[in-house]
């Protein structure tokens, strides 16, 4: 046969293996070394989630222009709902309420688009999986880098709409970046758990819509939680306002809306958003990185 | 063949494989009942096979390949040829069974990569991202990737959205990119019937000069031809078990045979 006879016959494909220092194809490295590898492609990363980002409005006739229009006619559509015909607002004056609902939304399609991304990131991309090689945390993290940039450019709109009813910059406004940063750790550590779930489970991408309007209305986007429950035993609200999509809107209403003070924050509320921050990215990272390589198989 | 190169290169082995399995499991094509009740009552009974229908594609397969040898693989369509490149790359799990390899084996192919709706540029970029060069690699062979799929040649068209571009030409520029990076292992799956005839025949240079710089080549062909003139060494495959393995000439032989040439 090919080989010539040779003192390797004889050995065991394991032994031979060893002998010549060959590792097993496809095997999971470990956590350190999947970081120092997911840092080597974080070029790799942001060019995918840019040519993502550019692809979507890529054949529309005004381009890169619905980046901005999108969210602009999304918040149009909510006030006309919630703000002109069912006068949502209780309690709150319009100058307040039209931005606290605009924030609200925004902030929550920011979680909500990366959940979504998250379940079908690996699912959806099996014929990259099966190509090519990379650490497929690379997937997840490009995709809620994209819902990042997304949420920049209707940060634009929100700014417009904050002036336009009477927020002008102020001191509190740097308190943006870092409420951003917070919750697009927990989106990443979100879509990484549920990148996995859904490589197993493909049917999440039709369960998780239902899954996110509950949390959305169990959230406070359209309504103030303590004044919507002011008859209520005080824990309901609690828990709610300490959800983590709750936490970020009003960290970022507080930072953003002249007439929403700190009164409307629970105690602890940084604490609560790093620490939230934190917890899912980590646990989110290693629970996906635990499955690495397996996740090629359809 | 391997008897006439010098005797270091052929016994340093670059992949292993034993015993290997590889099991698709494709969902929601089960046979039977496919009413809604049925799928619900499979889901219920949380059974081995829920409303799972597993495809076992390689059946255990065993081989050693050395530094410095071309490998061919052949068999008929469905035989398990591209899930065995596949799973020797790392990107298909075993089922049973282990790869071992010297390095990162890689696979001749971007095409998953890249966006129909970004331009050729673009896609050079992120294609290059993809297979793990890194932007300055890609600034410096950039050129040579344009230059060599020729898309330039009938006016500018590596600025236009991929899309446009003429199923052959796609070809040309996947290709292009595929190539530009060198790889230790480096498998190739039916790449040199892309393009026109001119194009083939640079392809087939290129490849050559890829092979010059790999350690082992795996070639996937229907062709023959292509095998003969590439590879010392053949695999054949069919329904997924390794049917033979030898010198070139001896497999092909017995595989025009059994394919009735």
């Amino acid at each position: 046969m090919t080989a010539p006879p040779s003192p390797d016959d004889g050995l065991s494909p394991a032994e031979l293996a060893a002998k010549y220092g060959l590792s097993v194809s496809g095997a999971r490295p470990g956590l350190f070394e999947y970081v120092r590898q997911l840092w080597g492609r974080r070029h790799f990363i942001l060019a995918f989630s840019q040519a993502k980002l550019t692809a979507q409005y890529s054949q529309a006739k005004l381009g890169q222009l619905w980046q901005v229009a999108t969210p602009l006619l999304n918040a149009l559509v909510y006030f006309l709902i919630f703000g002109l015909i069912l006068k949502a607002d209780r309690g709150m004056e319009r100058e307040v309420y039209i931005p606290f609902l605009v924030t609200g939304v925004f902030v929550f399609t920011f979680t909500q688009s990366s959940v979504m991304a998250g379940v079908r990131a690996i699912s959806g991309n099996l014929g990259l999986v099966r190509a090519l090689h990379f650490p497929r945390a690379s997937l997840p993290i490009s995709f809620s880098l994209q819902q990042l940039q997304q949420l920049l450019f209707s940060m634009i709109v929100l700014f417009v709409v904050a002036v336009g009813f009477g927020s002008y910059p102020r001191l509190s406004w740097l308190l943006i970046p870092p409420v951003l940063a917070l919750q697009f750790l927990f989106n990443t550590g979100l879509a990484l758990i549920m990148a996995r779930l859904g490589s197993k489970t493909p049917d999440l991408a039709q369960l998780m819509p239902f899954v996110m309007r509950t949390w959305m209305y169990a959230s406070g986007v359209m309504f103030s939680i303590p004044v919507m429950l002011k008859e209520h035993p005080a824990w309901i609200a609690d828990i709610l306002q300490w959800n983590p999509a709750a936490i970020y809107m009003d960290l970022m209403r507080f930072a953003l809306i002249d007439g929403y003070g700190s009164e409307n924050l629970p105690p602890h509320v940084w604490a609560v958003a790093a620490g939230w921050a934190v917890l899912v990215a980590a646990g989110g990272f290693v629970y996906f990185w635990k499955a690495e390589e397996r996740y090629g198989r359809g | 063949m391997a008897d006439d190169k010098s005797a270091d290169r052929a016994h340093i082995p670059t992949v292993i494989a034993d015993e290997l399995h590889i099991v698709y499991r494709v969902n929601g094509a089960k046979t039977g009942k496919g009413s809604a009740t049925s799928a619900l009552s499979r889901i219920i009974r949380r059974g081995e096979e829920r409303g799972v229908r597993k495809v076992h594609a390689v059946r255990g397969v065993s081989f050693t390949a050395y530094r410095g040898e071309a490998i061919g693989l052949i068999g008929s369509n469905g035989s398990g040829k591209s899930t065995l490149l596949r799973a020797i790359a790392g990107l298909l799990p075993a089922e049973k069974g282990k790869v071992y390899t010297d390095g990162q084996p890689s696979l001749l192919g971007v095409n998953a990569a890249l966006m129909n709706d970004l331009t050729g540029e673009r896609n050079v970029i992120l294609g290059g991202l993809a297979m793990g060069m890194s932007r300055e690699q890609i600034k410096a062979r950039y050129q040579d990737i344009v230059d060599f799929s020729g898309i330039n040649e009938k006016g500018d068209f590596i600025t236009l959205p991929m899309r446009t571009y003429s199923s052959g030409m796609a070809a040309r520029l996947r290709f292009s990119i595929a190539a530009a990076k060198d790889h230790d292992v480096l498998m190739i799956d039916e790449a040199l019937a892309t393009g026109d005839r001119k194009f083939q025949k640079r392809s087939e240079a290129r490849i050559r000069e890829l092979r010059k710089e790999a350690g082992t080549v795996f070639l996937v062909s229907h062709n023959n031809k292509s095998i003969r003139d590439t590879c010392d060494r053949v695999l054949w495959l069919e329904r997924g078990e390794l049917r033979m393995d030898g010198p070139t000439d001896e497999v092909i032989k017995e595989y025009e045979k059994f394919t009735g040439k």
